[in-house]
């Protein structure tokens, strides 16, 4: 992966705010992240973490504050976004094609994850946990800079969770910056944790 | 220009599989079927107005695949998908009308020969009735995803849908059953110029709506 990484992908977060609908779901939040950074991020339900993901992949406008992120950012939230008649593989080609990226780019993903097998399968056909090796698949290929996973080991196996943590690792020891939003610890040398706790749940109108 | 592709063929193959393909034409041949029971058999009266109710059947069919445009994509994240790789939604939605034109305009002109003949349409009235829906269709897909954009995740879609197209369509229905007047040829001019407003002002509605819409 060493090869497409873009140079030194970096997040800089200055007291940014963030609004959803009509509520305030995070203020005041700084954060700086660099090369090789697996950081992981930790709070309560609902205390702002996809929300946070959300924004840093511009879903959602910053309501105040700067944020710089320089490196293209692949996320993987519970979101699939695989067409479920589709062959898993095809399924996912659809988005490695769109972004350029090889074929054989996104076998060694799928066999990362141990998919291999499952190349050939519509989908609607996968478990829980396979969809989301899936998922994470198309974030492996693909050629971001920036990883954001949101619940990764949700239906995981101890054997995909410690297949998963180890692209993680290799993907920060190329350079780039991972962030792990999950209610366990990764497995890898965590960088840095964040915890996002919102003590003032208030109305932004 | 060539993810544009990609996403617009996207459109097509899910337009075309799991039934989206004969459902809005068989629905558009039952109308051509249906209209000769109520009306009795009256030659001379199909052939008048036979025309003008392909027009409603191709306007009330175009409405059939509007839960399907924009809502799946919306919940299974592949909008999210489509953002985050820097689409602006006015692209994303330019490629949904144009897969919707290949994948539901196409096959509705190719049966409505088989609809002309089931309800006598004149020879002469048959040509400028195929020709104003193909100008037309562009206006129907750019509509239809619009709609679609605008509804999707509301309860009744569909219906709410449904009285949403029937004032916006109202130009191109008029300019359209136009064209089947004898020596109509300003007509067809401007349906043109309906059409290629719609279509092109649609992608701009659309996106604005997916934009919206997002949270």
């Amino acid at each position: 992966m060493p090869d497409s990484q873009a140079a030194s992908p970096t997040i800089i977060l200055d007291r940014v705010a963030i609004i959803r609908g009509s509520r305030l779901i995070l203020r005041n939040f700084s954060l700086e992240a660099e090369s090789g950074e697996l950081i992981w991020v930790r709070g309560a339900n609902g205390s702002g973490k996809s929300t946070l993901f959300r924004a840093l992949s511009g879903l959602l406008p910053i309501a105040s504050g700067t944020a710089e992120t320089r490196g293209a950012i692949a996320l993987c939230d519970d979101n699939l976004a695989l067409d479920l008649d589709q062959p898993l593989e095809k399924a996912i080609g659809f988005w490695t094609t769109l972004d350029g990226i090889s074929p054989q780019r996104l076998s060694v993903a799928m066999e990362t994850l141990d998919l291999g097998s499952l190349a050939g399968l519509p989908v609607r056909l996968l478990s829980a946990g396979q969809k989301k090796r899936g998922a994470l698949a198309r974030l492996l290929a693909s050629n971001a800079s920036i990883w954001l996973l949101d619940e990764p080991y949700n239906g995981l196996d101890q054997a995909n969770v410690a297949r998963l943590d180890a692209a993680i690792s290799r993907h920060c020891e190329a350079g780039g910056i991972a962030f792990v939003a999950s209610h366990i610890a990764p497995t890898v040398n965590v960088g840095r944790s964040v915890v996002i706790d919102r003590p003032l749940v208030e109305a932004a109108i | 220009m060539k993810g544009f592709a990609r996403i617009a063929w996207r459109e097509v193959r899910l337009s075309w599989t799991g039934g989206g393909l004969w459902l809005p034409i068989v629905f558009y041949l039952a109308v051509a079927t249906l209209f000769p029971f109520v009306t009795g058999p009256d030659k001379a009266l199909l052939s008048r107005v036979g025309g003008s109710i392909l027009w409603i059947a191709a306007l009330l069919a175009s409405l059939l695949p509007i839960e399907r445009l924009v809502l799946p994509d919306r919940q299974s994240g592949v909008l999210d998908q489509l953002v985050l790789r820097g689409w602006a939604d006015e692209w994303i939605a330019a490629a949904k009308i144009c897969g919707h034109i290949i994948g539901f305009g196409i096959p509705l002109l190719l049966a409505t020969p088989v609809a002309i003949a089931l309800l006598g349409v004149p020879d002469e009235k048959a040509l400028a009735l195929v020709l104003g829906l193909a100008l037309a269709l562009p206006a129907f897909a750019g509509l239809g995803v619009t709609i679609a954009a605008l509804t999707a995740g509301l309860n009744g879609a569909s219906a709410l849908g449904g009285l949403l197209l029937v004032p916006l369509a109202i130009p191109i229905l008029i300019f359209g059953a136009g064209t089947l007047d004898d020596g109509a040829t300003n007509a067809l001019q401007l349906l043109a110029a309906t059409s290629l407003a719609m279509t092109a002002l649609a992608p701009f509605a659309a996106g604005a709506a997916l934009r919206a819409a997002r949270d």
